[in-house]
């Protein structure tokens, strides 16, 4: 069914194949994102409510989108990696959950500072936060897991696994933890009234999320071509490709 | 032919231990892989017994690719390797049945076997107060309940006394004689009565 | 070869070992009370406060106490080189996967759950919580077994098993503590906590069949 996929599962061609990727995707998500932050910064109102710290919005909110979208990703490529056996689908969970494990950290550390402000406390148990936190130990799990054997392959399947098992547990974990906080916490601090953000302050909003797109894709790109060139260092093809990078630094 | 292998390459931790390598495996014959320590010569074992894979090349059982007879291959391989595969608070006696049941052979007379395997008196004594030969015997009382063809053992002779030895030797004669193969590594030269040893050295590399 | 010719054979040995080796199911269960004596000692003997923390007491309590028999599960079989056996015979994984979950059981869960009527003398419960921390030890500790047995397979190989394993598989215990604690909560106020039954009952459903797939998985890979 996916033959044409196929060959992407060779090494060699998805090397080439991601650094056509990159050299795209690099410049263009730093134009977008200095699109977007300039904008968002700048440009637009401040907030009738919440003054100027609402702009943190610009980093909170796609960090924390796209947390839980790199585990999606994460999670397709174990699932290709297992089912379908193809190594350069295991080498992409490694690429990709650094990535992801930084995004979270960001969306915890910017909603820390944003709830200062907002609640006067750095920490509370908001459901969101709650699972933003659950989701950075699911990250650093599956980091965990896949540096702590001897054979690289074993980490590398193993990590599969539990990626998969993860995706499984994530929807189960977020509803528990929000049943549990509109449990304990009585009323849910929100973080936007529902009536949504007036256009002008949505569309920095909107192109910084697909900046953190752009990023993740071209941060993957980079990653990936490194964990390729790791694990075929022995291959003939490599060793060209070192040599002639070489000869073009000379 | 019951076993071949075409062009493997192994790679551990980043080192080369072998590439292209060919073997061939007769029904009624013995091949002795020899090679320094380090040389592969296990993981060249794991590999032909489907526990690895390898880097690259393929294994043909009966001239079939292993990724399709992996099934078939299995009921007909006897693997014994580094580790005993004997569970140590558990007695000789009590490690055979667990064997039987799990591979769905036939119950027979296992105090008879273990008598043979100079081990009569001990089957009621838990593995783990058995001396290292006697555990590796243990281990080795699979090769007389298997009815497998093809057998791959990963230094068999280690700790075993003249008598094991000789005990095996006539046992892996026996099976070659029933039309079986014998795959094995050994730093000692092995000879077994009534059949030639053919020898496979692995070179060392850096 | 069938599954349940293994499952059968497995099991028996396990129950074999359970008898021989009676620390291994004794130490988590004398763990299991230590803790549970710590929480007064640490936090004041208040009956007050101890009957509002103990639906999280006692639950944290049990699932570390299965977590620390977990890392040996599968252990003594890898270094063995039972697991080898198997996988070389490409033996059916799945029954002796479900035979050792269910034999850790035995060892690990049952007997927390037989010794639950001293934590209503320890934490001052009143009967209808004790009622409620036993159904739900009886619901959640399969579940916290198949987990850690999950855990123990994929770390198996692994150089540092045991921390690495906790770092796994605590963030997958989330749901099932935050269930279990609201169900003694609600019966120690009196109120009707079937609900968080039903939720724990799915949950371990969902574990139970897909849990010793992953586990077979995970230790293929990690002997092959």
């Amino acid at each position: 069914m996916f033959k044409w996929l196929d060959p992407y599962a060779k090494p060699q061609v998805l090397f080439a194949t991601l650094l056509w990727w990159q050299r795209w995707l690099m410049p263009l998500s730093i134009v977008v994102l200095l699109l977007g932050t300039v904008w968002g910064l700048g440009f637009t109102p401040a907030d009738y409510q919440q003054g100027d710290s609402y702009r943190i919005i610009h980093v909170h909110v796609p960090a924390a989108i796209w947390s839980m979208g790199v585990y999606a990703w994460m999670a397709i490529a174990a699932f290709i990696a297992l089912v379908w056996q193809v190594k350069t689908a295991q080498w992409a969970i490694g690429a990709m959950a650094p990535i992801g494990a930084v995004y979270t950290l960001i969306a915890l550390f910017t909603g820390a500072a944003w709830g200062k402000p907002m609640w006067g406390t750095w920490w509370v148990w908001d459901a969101r936060l709650t699972s933003e936190l659950i989701l950075l130990f699911l990250f650093l799990g599956v980091m965990a897991l896949q540096n702590a054997f001897a054979d690289r392959q074993t980490g590398d399947k193993a990590a599969s696994v539990l990626a998969v098992v993860g995706v499984v547990n994530l929807p189960i974990i977020h509803y528990s933890v929000e049943w549990w906080n509109t449990l304990h916490q009585g009323a849910t601090i929100t973080k936007f009234a529902k009536p949504s953000m007036d256009p002008s302050m949505l569309w920095p909003l909107l192109i910084c999320i697909l900046g953190f797109a752009l990023l993740f894709g071209a941060l993957t790109c980079l990653r990936l071509r490194t964990a390729i060139l790791q694990h075929e260092a022995h291959r003939p093809w490599v060793r060209q490709y070192v040599q002639e990078q070489q000869h073009a630094a000379v | 032919m019951l076993l071949s292998a075409r062009q493997l390459s192994c790679i551990r931790q980043d080192r080369v231990l072998f590439e292209q390598l060919d073997l061939q495996l007769h029904a009624g014959e013995v091949l002795q892989i020899a090679g320094k320590n380090g040389a592969g010569k296990s993981s060249l074992l794991r590999i032909l017994a489907g526990l690895a894979e390898p880097e690259d090349g393929e294994i043909f059982y009966q001239q079939q690719a292993l990724s399709q007879s992996a099934d078939d291959y299995a009921d007909n391989l006897c693997f014994i390797g580094h580790l005993a595969g004997v569970q140590p608070q558990l007695t000789a006696l009590e490690n055979l049945q667990f064997w039987r049941a799990c591979f769905g052979l036939k119950p027979a007379d296992d105090w008879a076997l273990l008598a043979t395997l100079g081990l009569a008196g001990l089957e009621d004594i838990p593995c783990q107060q058995l001396s290292a030969g006697q555990q590796r015997r243990v281990s080795l009382a699979r090769l007389w309940l298997t009815s497998a063809q093809v057998w791959i053992l990963d230094e068999p002779f280690t700790a075993l006394d003249q008598s094991a030895i000789a005990a095996l030797t006539r046992r892996i004669a026996s099976h070659c004689d029933a039309g079986g193969a014998v795959l094995l590594t050994s730093h000692q030269p092995v000879q077994v009565p009534g059949h030639s040893v053919r020898e496979l050295t692995l070179e060392y590399r850096w | 070869m069938s599954h349940v010719a293994v499952f059968r054979a497995t099991f028996q040995r396990e129950l074999k070992l359970l008898a021989r080796q009676k620390a291994d199911w004794v130490n988590p269960l004398l763990f299991f009370i230590i803790i549970l004596t710590l929480f007064p000692l640490g936090v004041g003997a208040k009956p007050n406060l101890l009957r509002e923390i103990a639906p999280g007491v006692i639950w944290i309590a049990a699932l570390l106490s299965v977590l620390l028999g977990a890392e040996r599960q599968f252990r003594q079989d890898y270094r063995d080189g039972v697991l080898e056996q198997l996988v070389a015979a490409r033996s059916p994984l799945l029954g002796y996967s479900l035979a050792k979950i269910a034999a850790g059981w035995l060892g690990s869960g049952l007997p927390l759950i037989l010794v639950s009527p001293l934590l209503a003398l320890f934490l001052g419960l009143s009967t209808e919580a004790l009622t409620a921390v036993v159904l739900t030890l009886l619901l959640g500790t399969p579940l916290l077994s198949l987990l850690s047995a999950l855990g123990a397979a994929l770390t198996l190989s692994a150089d540092k098993g045991g921390i690495l394993l906790a770092l796994i598989i605590l963030p997958l215990y989330i749901p099932l503590l935050i269930f279990a604690s609201a169900a003694v909560e609600q019966a120690s106020f009196g109120l009707n906590y079937q609900a968080q039954l039903a939720v724990l009952a799915a949950m371990l459903c969902v574990a139970l069949a897909l849990v010793p797939l992953a586990v077979q998985k995970a230790l293929k890979l990690n002997v092959g």
